[in-house]
């Protein structure tokens, strides 16, 4: 089981950390535009989009591909990340929205006088770290507690995670409920004080979603390599075994979801300032399903694969939602179909037979 | 076990809870109980909830009083009471549907009994106790069809099973002393699967996974053993040796086998118990149940 | 040449007109007098309450009167508009024509003007349709608890204390300041009796949108109770199979509208087979290609199925486009059943309920009664066994998914009866229908049942309250902790066959 990171591995994370940190970076900022060889905006924030992406599908990975436990509602956690990030933004936006108002947009349309209380606080940057981590975690914390304690499995978590985005997707939508409604969040202008659309600025949160990468790479690779990601994988195939051994499961699927839950939410955080933009429908049941086969595609119970995966998967939406957006829904269907019928193990699974078969 | 353990509190059922940093997996009742039952032991090894608290100086390890569990107007189980000592090692036969698999799942904790009481020792309440607690306290128990972690390797579900500080964040950071590695190698040895050790669990023979089930109790180092049908689809030869090994754990531990194999039954047991319809029937050497009208009634018909 | 004619022949009327009752004098006074002469006037009009003299009010209404013969300017304001309304409404009373009069009533019943009562009187007393009666009635107590003598008021205030209107309630709470201490007592009593009243009738009409709402989800979860509860296969894709029970309602209806138009109102009874047959047909086509792969591997299925799913939208949206269409209800059922003043039971509705029920026997039977519901049965319990003995058991599988998802189609069936119609249709309804599944407990219909009709209330109850979403949150959070208690569900069967 510990065969990730063979100095292979070692040599291909190393290989991308270059690209990440010192190929991007020179290619956008220090070639000109001019050049052939300019990286312009649009790959960036793409690449940044989706490494956003291959967090999640890291932390999907977690709790699907180690755990066993299928979560439909992940797509939950990284828009409440990317909405506590978010409300930082909009109160950074200060005075230059629309309405000329010390106040965003949304709640000057709606005749607001005051901040509503979840607001407050929101204008200091430290604080939104600290919703962007604790508020996912506790939701997840919370539900998790009432949902393994009373041993609920399999497909019924799933739908019942599927109900909750679902309902929270409803509340998000409603005026309200003090988050924008329909439109969420947008028209960022500052982070830090700094503006936002520079290039550095870019370059700079592009390359730190790639340190978040790594790192929660690395994380993960700790905690399936020790002996905590042993019981968690035998949790999966043979649950009722690991409690007569004297494993509390619950502790370790509640420990192991919240995890998951809070590395979605960094990543919905540092998703939100790069594209842009955040809204209810990230909170949409058909998200976070996208999210599993990302894993699938790439390979489930592997590290690399669903890293993989988000990337085949979005760079394939990116490329057909732009020259064949009729066919997108077709293809992202058939794929669904196909990976679950022929390709249980995912590409990775694809690539280590190819491996075993010519040594 | 020979240390005098203080009398246990008796549970307060209403007393005030304090909010648990990681949650119980079962009632208020099961906690309270375990923690009182953890507290008089200063030397609590590795934190367990009610490890080194059995009590057997009044000689059984296993009472069941009593027990009567339902299904939708079917008794599995009814009135069953019955007494293992400590050492002993009892065989449990009778017929299909006697309540045999019901009665480990009620000492398991895997069912809840309707009335009736089970108790480890003097103090340990296994009613209120869920399954990773009771494994804590000292029970293994070996499934009718073997259950191990079969995409593991042999050595890593010794490992996992072995006797641990099992709560989170020790098993996050756990590394092999080479002492626990000595003790796997000895087990592996014991149940000759050495030459296994790196091998996928799934893939071994059907007598082997029995085997590897086996070495996984003993790794857990329980006191008291339930054993469904260990020998089911072994050679004989592998059957032998199962007769051979239990005879060598009775006496420091105890030792409850279910098996439908006489033969087996016979070459082990001293005291049989005959189950029937969810109570016992009759309990004596093998030859005296044999005797006994009513079981031969049972197993026969008429 | 035709618009010609007709502006001629309007043209005679119009010149022929001016012959009415209104004497001279009267005329003279309302196109001479201040405002208060001129109601004066209207008041005597109505008095005499003659239908003729309608035109002559219709023509002050647009500003002219004929004064000997010669038409006079008029002004008209908001006040004396409202005057008139009420005039000619009150002089339609005594129209000979039934359905003029009750027009008239019912326009006055929206609020009148305290000079219409005595023409109200006049018409009640030579009344003889009950319907007319009772609206005339009622009018007449609304306008007599402030006009008239005690007598006559109180006699007014208990004509409004045994009717159901909510206007009676805010006219007898307008009272709550009479200085006439007798009448104000009176007024409390009727107002008490009126809301007790009302108060069922909306109680009443909330049970019955929670019960309505209850069966929808009952059609919409039967299916996914046969093929997830009885089966064990998740099918993401069972809103989609609903989705298409829709379209070829839809399909159905643009047939009828266009081939047998006479026959039009009974396009349903075509629609209920078809769609039926359609889903049945689409989810029998995705058992044999996907499904039956897959069996054993809930969270595959799940995935695959959803994979099929944005397919099918997808395939939708290619067909009819991504807006809404229309699907008319036939005429039967529009409308509605007015059980009390205000509470309205749409036919629509009430007949969807029936077909609920209707179902819900025939699937009850079909599983009871059958060889197909039997085999089912059995393989549900134990396929390994069921196949020993000589049940096909892939057959059964084939034709029970296909059950299931005809069920789909008759949901999509009803469905577009009361709501839109379009490729996202079936995404609305799946989760609700899974959670109904899982509330209900697995392969049991009777927990299905109790389950959609008790979420329907709860949801309907707390949406009185909280409002829809935050309904909907309660209703999650309740299904939550209530799987705590019971995590099998409400009717789950206890025993060992819950081996992990």
């Amino acid at each position: 089981m510990t065969r990730y990171f063979t100095p292979r591995g070692w040599t291909m994370l190393i290989a991308c950390a270059v690209v990440v940190f010192a190929v991007f970076p020179v290619l956008n900022l220090v070639v000109p535009e001019t050049s052939a060889f300019h990286l312009s905006a649009f790959w960036v924030t793409l690449f940044g989009k989706i490494m956003c992406y291959a967090i999640v599908a890291v932390a999907m990975d977690l709790i699907w591909g180690y755990a066993g436990i299928l979560s439909l509602g992940h797509g939950l956690f990284f828009a409440l990340g990317g909405y506590a990030f978010g409300m930082y933004l909009m109160r950074q936006i200060g005075a230059d929205g629309q309405y000329r108002m010390n106040m965003p947009d949304f709640m000057v349309f709606l005749d607001w006088k005051t901040f509503p209380w979840h607001w407050t606080g929101s204008e200091h940057f430290w604080w939104a770290v600290f919703l962007v981590l604790v508020v996912p975690g506790l939701l997840a914390f919370v539900f998790g507690y009432f949902a393994f304690r009373s041993r609920v499995k399999g497909v019924y978590f799933s739908i019942i995670t599927q109900a909750l985005t679902f309902a929270a997707m409803l509340l998000f939508f409603r005026n309200n409920t003090g988050f924008g409604g329909n439109n969420g969040f947008t028209d960022f202008k500052r982070i830090l004080d700094i503006p936002i659309t520079t290039p550095e600025t870019r370059m700079a949160l592009f390359a730190i979603t790639g340190a978040a990468l790594i790192g929660t790479l690395l994380l993960g690779r700790f905690i399936v390599t020790s002996k905590f990601g042993r019981v968690l994988s035998a949790i999966r195939d043979a649950e009722t075994r690991v409690m007569f051994c004297g494993y509390d499961t619950v502790h370790y699927k509640l420990f192991v979801w919240t995890l998951s839950a809070v590395l979605c939410a960094i990543a919905g955080a540092l998703y939100v300032p790069q594209v842009g933009i955040i809204n209810p429908s990230e909170m949409s049941p058909a998200n976070s399903i996208e999210i599993a086969i990302w894993v699938a595609v790439g390979g489930r119970g592997t590290l690399a694969g669903p890293i993989l995966g988000a990337f085949l998967v979005n760079g394939g939406k990116s490329v057909f939602t732009q020259y064949f957006p009729e066919f997108w829904l077709y293809l992202l269907g058939l794929v669904f179909i196909l990976v679950t019928l022929f390709l249980p193990a995912g590409v990775a699974g694809l690539l280590d037979k190819w491996k075993r078969k010519s040594p | 076990m020979k240390r005098d353990a203080p009398p246990v509190p008796p549970v307060d059922r209403d007393a005030p809870r304090p909010w648990p940093w990681w949650p119980p997996a079962r009632s208020p009742e099961a906690v309270a109980a375990a923690t009182a039952a953890a507290q008089p032991s200063s030397d609590a090894s590795f934190g367990s909830v009610v490890d080194g608290t059995l009590d057997v100086r009044h000689g059984p390890v296993l009472y069941l009083d009593g027990i009567t569990v339902s299904f939708d107007g079917f008794r599995a189980l009814n009135a069953l009471t019955l007494t293992i000592d400590a050492g002993e090692l009892r065989c449990v036969i009778g017929p299909n549907g006697a309540g045999k698999t019901t009665m480990m799942d009620v000492i398991t904790g895997k069912t809840r009994p309707d009335t009736g009481t089970a108790y480890f020792g003097q103090t340990i309440d296994l009613t209120r106790l869920t399954e990773n607690q009771i494994a804590h306290a000292g029970i293994g128990r070996k499934f009718q069809k073997p259950t191990i972690f079969e995409r593991h390797t042999v050595f890593e579900n010794l490992e996992l099973s072995m006797k641990a500080d099992k709560r989170v964040r020790k098993t996050l950071f756990a590394r092999l002393s080479s002492e626990e590695r000595d003790r796997i190698a000895t087990t592996l040895a014991q149940i000759r699967l050495t030459d296994a050790a790196d091998r996928q669990a799934g893939l071994l023979s059907h007598g082997q996974k029995q085997w590897l089930e086996i070495g996984m109790l003993l790794m857990q180092e329980p006191k008291l053993l339930l054993l469904d049908e260990p020998v089911a689809g072994m050679s004989d030869d592998e059957t032998e040796r199962t007769a051979e090994l239990f005879l060598s754990l009775a006496g420091t531990h105890s030792l409850v086998v279910v098996e439908h194999d006489m033969k087996f039954v016979e070459t082990i047991a001293k005291k049989v118990t005959v189950l029937h319809e969810g109570s016992v029937l009759a309990e004596g050497s093998l030859a005296e149940v044999q005797a006994d009208p009513r079981v031969v009634e049972v197993y026969l018909g008429r | 040449m035709r618009a010609l004619l007709q502006g001629l022949a309007l043209l005679c009327v119009v010149l022929a007109s001016p012959v009415h009752a209104v004497e001279p004098a009267l005329a003279q006074r309302i196109a001479a007098g201040d405002n208060d002469e001129k109601v004066a006037v209207l008041a005597k009009i109505v008095a005499a309450a003659d239908p003729k003299d309608i035109p002559f009010l219709k023509a002050l209404a647009e500003g002219t009167v004929t004064v000997d013969g010669k038409p006079v300017e008029v002004t008209v304001n908001n006040r004396l508009r409202k005057e008139i309304d009420g005039a000619i409404a009150a002089l339609k009373l005594v129209d000979p024509d039934h359905d003029t009069r009750l027009a008239a009533a019912k326009e006055l019943s929206n609020g009148a003007e305290p000079s219409v009562l005595p023409a109200v009187r006049k018409a009640l007393a030579v009344e003889k349709d009950a319907e007319i009666q009772g609206l005339l009635a009622s009018i007449a107590a609304s306008l007599g608890i402030r006009a008239g003598d005690k007598a006559e008021r109180l006699a007014a205030i208990k004509t409004l204390g045994s009717s159901n209107s909510p206007t009676s309630r805010a006219l007898l709470t307008e009272l709550k300041d009479e200085p006439d201490l007798e009448i104000r007592a009176a007024a409390q009593r009727a107002l008490k009796e009126v809301e007790g009243r009302l108060a069922w009738a909306e109680r009443a009409g909330l049970l019955f949108a929670g019960i309505s709402l209850g069966s929808i989800l009952l059609l919409a979860a039967l299916g996914l109770a046969i093929t997830y509860g009885l089966m064990g296969v998740i099918n993401m894709a069972h809103g989609e199979l609903i989705m298409i029970g829709a379209y070829t309602t839809y399909l159905v209806q643009n047939l009828f509208r266009a081939h047998f138009p006479g026959a039009f109102d009974a396009y349903l009874l075509f629609a209920v087979p078809s769609a039926f047959l359609a889903s049945m047909l689409v989810g029998m086509a995705l058992e044999r290609c996907v499904v039956r792969f897959l069996y054993g591997r809930p969270l595959e299925t799940l995935l695959a199925t959803w994979g099929i799913s944005l397919m099918l939208i997808q395939t939708v949206r290619t067909i009819f486009g991504a807006q809404n269409v229309q699907v008319e209800n036939p005429s039967w059922m529009s409308g509605g059943l007015e059980i009390l003043s205000g509470v309205v039971l749409p036919y629509s509705r009430i007949v969807i309920i029936a077909f609920a029920v209707a179902v819900l026997a025939g699937i009850g039977l079909l599983l009871a009664k059958t060889r197909l519901g039997l085999f089912v049965r059995g393989v549900t319990q134990n396929r390994a066994m069921a196949s020993c003995v000589g049940v096909p058991t892939a057959r059964v599988d084939l034709w029970a998914f296909g059950l299931g998802s005809g069920l789909a189609g008759l949901a999509g069936c009803a469905l577009s009866q009361i709501g839109n119609v379009g490729p996202d249709l079936g995404q609305s309804y799946i989760v609700d229908s899974f959670l109904v599944v899982v509330l209900g407990g697995v392969g049991q219909l009777a927990g299905t049942v109790l389950a959609a009709l008790g979420l329907g209330i709860m949801n309907k109850l707390l949406e009185t309250w909280a409002g829809a979403v935050i309904a909907k949150i309660v209703v999650l959070v309740f299904i939550i902790l209530f799987i705590q208690k019971r995590p099998q569900g409400l009717f789950a069967m206890k025993g060992r066959s819950v081996e992990s």
